[in-house]
């Protein structure tokens, strides 16, 4: 049956559709006016004239970059970082939310090292102490200050735990009749159900990684060895603050530094860094609606 | 015989017991690394608080500084920026807690009643996508179409005979920007949930309604509100949690020396007393005070999700 629309009916409809297509267009505009900018001439960006479509196309931009090892470096310090972060994130995400998905009488001890990962989404040390644990423990300057203070992420795990301990009771029971250890209980019956919980954390994971800027400044020591978006931030967002505070830097860096710092040149860096991420972006889509309903209501 | 009975099953029992002792070591040993690290990393920042307490240098240690009291706290608080400071995070992290409540809710409304599987799923794609970018990113496209002279924006308004607006540097601009970019980074991804809430709401209460002459509006306002209201009220109380954050990737990377009267939050402070001028005692005792007051706020707003909504994180 199909029901009448009133007139009242149809207008809203008519203004609804204008309207969110509108937001749409806001949400999207912006990344277009990115794209049109790196594809046009230096003189045409400074006159104002690129809105949503390249004027006197040139990839002169894209070239530039291509020619300067320095955003290839930190391409590189970044892929290396996310590999490693998302690596040792689901490692440890899978070996804390197995036991802690337990119940009470299967492993007691679960709600004391419950306890101890939840307090830490409850209360932090804050900047200046993070800062000096890492200095302590020997790690300025190297790789592993990017994922091993952040080497388990809570939230996930708890989304995990959530999971497992939403399967089917008889899955474990039958695994220990059959005389199967945990780990091979974990490895062999746990983890192939728990495909789809762990695609989205690993998602999470690799955007938090690719995102991470903060980190790679306060503890990499030159910008050689800055991850992408910690690069990015010193070259685009804030050169002057970093041509203020180095003292030390060659004048080969600077010289680079001023050359690079080209609207064009800019909004060409800053599209190459959201590729991967456009790159994932259908996998997130299709799993992060499952992986948030589980993470925050339950029953 | 009976005696002899209720041995042997006192034997199966302790013997069950040292075996689940045995069993369950593998649980344990399977959380030594998480344990470790957290404990270096989580616990062991935790624990650098005190160097708010102490007058801190790095080569002392955590704990060999000299121990000066309520000091730096004192010395905190008589800074003549720490109040705008703190009424700036105040401003800007509520007005972000209202606006994201209210937007995302307003957009799932609407996009609930599109019919046109197409479109939603194209519309979706679109407004999700923000989220998932770094401020790095976003505050590089902002200063470029917000910029006075050249930006998109500014050259949109001046045609239709405004005249330019220096929104990242401007005061009164500032905080209002910093609202309206966030909102727009995030209102997508928020309305995820209140989304996945409405596609839950029965449709036969739909039905009825229309055959006891209910329009739209009536249906809207009688079945789809309450519907959606107790996730409504369970984001909100999560959202005081912010209480503090006014978001410092945001911030950090659009501010400037000009708009710190009204853009300076308590993050950005913490940093820059830190990281560039090396106060790490000051600095420490800052975001001390950050800590406390958001564990209050996290722990009563958990608390209460729990009672009012029956939401629990494990």
């Amino acid at each position: 049956m199909k029901i009448k629309q009133s007139p009242s009916g149809i207008v809203f409809q008519v203004f609804n559709y204008i309207f969110l297509i509108a937001i749409a267009l806001i949400c999207i505009l912006p990344f277009i006016n990115l794209l049109a900018i790196s594809f046009s001439s230096k003189i045409a960006v400074t006159g104002g004239w690129v809105t949503f479509w390249p004027i006197k196309f040139t990839t002169g931009a894209y070239g530039f970059i291509m020619k300067n090892m320095a955003f290839a470096r930190s391409l590189g310090v970044s892929i290396h970082r996310t590999l490693l972060g998302v690596v040792i994130n689901i490692v440890l995400i899978v070996l804390t939310a197995y036991p802690l998905s337990k119940s009470k009488s299967g492993f007691p001890a679960r709600s004391y090292y419950s306890w101890f990962f939840i307090i830490t989404i409850l209360f932090s040390g804050g900047l200046i102490p993070s800062y000096m644990m890492v200095k302590y423990t020997g790690l300025m300057d190297k790789i592993w200050a990017l994922v091993l203070p952040s080497a388990l992420p809570v939230f996930s795990m708890l989304v995990v735990m959530n999971y497992m301990r939403g399967l089917p009771q008889e899955l474990e029971e039958a695994a220990y009749i059959d005389g199967a250890n945990h780990v091979q209980t974990l490895l062999k019956v746990i983890l192939p159900v728990c495909t789809p919980t762990l695609a989205t954390v690993t998602l999470f994971s690799f955007v938090f990684h690719w995102n991470s800027w903060f980190d790679g400044m306060i503890y990499m020591n030159s910008i050689q060895k800055y991850p992408l978006q910690s690069y990015l931030q010193t070259v685009v967002i804030n050169p002057e603050a970093f041509f203020r505070n180095t003292t030390n830097m060659s004048t080969e860096v600077a010289v680079y530094l001023k050359l690079v710092n080209a609207r064009t040149t800019n909004a060409a860096q800053l599209f190459l860094a959201t590729i991967p991420i456009l790159a994932v972006y259908p996998f997130l889509q299709k799993y992060f609606t499952t992986g948030l309903v589980m993470g925050s209501v339950k029953g | 015989m009976r005696n002899n009975l209720i041995f042997s099953k006192g034997i199966i029992k302790s013997g069950r017991r040292k075996d689940k002792i045995i069993r369950q070591l593998p649980l344990h040993v399977m959380l030594i690394p998480a344990v470790i690290l957290v404990a270096i990393y989580s616990y062991g920042s935790m624990a650098g608080i005190s160097i708010a307490f102490q007058k801190f240098k790095p080569t002392n240690g955590l704990f060999g500084s000299e121990w000066v009291g309520l000091n730096n706290f004192r010395t905190l608080f008589a800074m003549p920026n720490i109040w705008s400071v703190i009424r700036n995070t105040l401003t800007i992290s509520l007005a972000k807690m209202v606006a994201g409540v209210i937007v995302p809710v307003t957009f799932a409304l609407m996009l609930n009643e599109v019919k046109n599987m197409g479109i939603k799923r194209t519309v979706q794609t679109f407004v999700y996508l923000p989220n998932f970018l770094s401020w790095i990113i976003l505050s590089g496209i902002f200063t470029d179409i917000l910029s006075p002279s050249s930006g998109m924006v500014n050259m949109l308004l001046s045609k239709i005979g405004i005249s330019s607006i220096f929104f990242l540097g401007d005061q009164t601009w500032f905080p209002i920007t910093m609202v309206l970019t966030d909102i727009w980074k995030s209102f997508g991804f928020g309305s995820v949930i209140y989304l996945a809430a409405l596609s839950g709401i029965d449709p036969a209460l739909y039905e009825s309604a229309e055959i006891d002459g209910a329009r739209r509006w009536k249906q809207t306002i009688h079945i789809t509100l309450p519907g959606i209201l107790s996730m409504v009220i369970l984001m909100t109380v999560l959202s005081m949690a912010n209480i503090l954050n006014g978001g410092f990737d945001q911030i950090y990377n659009m501010y400037n020396p000009s708009v710190y009267a009204t853009g300076d939050i308590l993050d950005t402070f913490v940093f820059r007393l830190g990281i560039e001028h090396a106060q790490y005692a000051l600095s420490t005792a800052a975001s001390l005070f950050k800590s406390v007051i958001s564990f209050i706020f996290i722990v009563s707003s958990y608390y209460m999700a729990d009672r009012f909504a029956g939401y629990r994180i494990f």
